[in-house]
């Protein structure tokens, strides 16, 4: 879902990039506490994994792909502060080294899935895990289910952006339901590859899993 | 599993993925380009400022063969996305002991 340059017009691309660039530094400000020795190399892991993993496109329909966004794989591993710096560092390094996604578009897609997509997907993620059973397995479906839905999130987030600013003049519903339809598709694939890797890291050192800890920490408090 | 060990075996995944599975990826459009194309706003697209960098669209300039320009560029994106997050994340971490 990079935005090449050119489908939203320069003012609307400037704005979303002031809202991008305050959602950064709030999260710059917000990711201090919850990254420490232990969790600041996770994170950075999580950044290169999800890059790695955005290489990967899988078939979906039809002559399209997708490819994992890690939104909720992120906030899920790391929070939804550090997430929202990890896919940032990724798109920019996707625009300025592969030319993948454009520059003047840089803003409207680190709304799209740094911005929408972390905190979407981390509201969904937080919603389930609260009615699931206390189990491990548990914040993995939620993560999923995050998962799943914060694709489409990301893809209403471009409607948005077109209906505002489009360069061109197709209809913005027809444009909303190819966009919702093809990315609930892709939110599939996100959703298993999701499953598989937080499953992964819960097996291997869920200590360092921050929507696990969380749960944990909160379970200690009730305790006392 | 030792924190070290954790972050190798991530490190070196993620290594094989971008380096070497990369190049069996779908080259199908994405989700995105596919809407553009079906709907007929992909034609508003301009060329991307970097289209003639050395690693653009995943492959190393000058590189002929396939398979090593895309594992190469996919090698060098997960060294450079890895060094550059983490050296972020480290300068905005809480330092123990608070401020000096």
């Amino acid at each position: 879902m990079h935005i090449p340059d050119g489908f939203i017009d320069l003012p609307t691309s400037g704005a979303f990039a002031v809202v991008a660039a305050a959602g950064v530094a709030i999260s710059i400000r917000g990711a201090k506490s919850s990254l420490d020795e232990k969790t600041a190399p996770l994170a950075g892991l999580t950044a290169t994994f999800i890059f790695a993993v955005q290489m990967l496109n899988f078939p979906v329909a039809a002559g399209t792909s997708g490819h994992l966004l890690g939104a909720a794989l992120a906030a899920v591993l790391i929070g939804p502060y550090a997430a929202t710096l990890a896919i940032t560092i990724v798109l920019i390094l996707q625009a300025l080294l592969f030319a993948d996604g454009g520059l003047s578009a840089l803003g409207l897609s680190v709304f799209n899935m740094s911005i929408i997509a972390v905190w979407f997907g981390y509201g969904v993620f937080l919603l389930v895990k609260k009615i699931m059973p206390k189990k491990k397995v548990s914040i993995s479906i939620a993560a999923a289910i995050a998962a799943l839905l914060s694709v489409p999130a990301a893809a209403a987030g471009f409607v948005l952006q077109y209906a505002i600013g489009a360069n061109a003049t197709f209809s913005v519903t027809a444009v909303l339901t190819a966009m919702l339809g093809t990315h609930l598709l892709i939110g599939i694939g996100e959703a298993l590859i999701t499953f598989f890797a937080v499953g992964a890291v819960l097996a291997s050192r869920s200590d360092l899993v921050y929507g696990y800890k969380n749960q944990v920490s909160q379970l200690e408090i009730r305790a006392n | 599993m030792k924190q070290k060990t954790f972050l190798i075996s991530g490190f070196i995944a993620s290594l094989f993925l971008a380096g070497v599975v990369s190049f069996y990826a779908s080259s199908s459009p994405d989700g995105l380009e596919k809407v553009a194309g079906d709907i007929g706003f992909i034609d508003s697209a301009k060329e991307h400022t970097n289209s003639d960098g050395v690693l653009a669209d995943y492959g190393v300039k000058g590189v002929e063969n396939a398979r090593l320009s895309t594992g190469a560029a996919g090698v060098i994106g997960v060294i450079a996305t890895g060094a550059i997050s983490t050296g972020l994340f480290f300068l905005i971490r809480r330092k123990p002991g608070g401020i000096k």
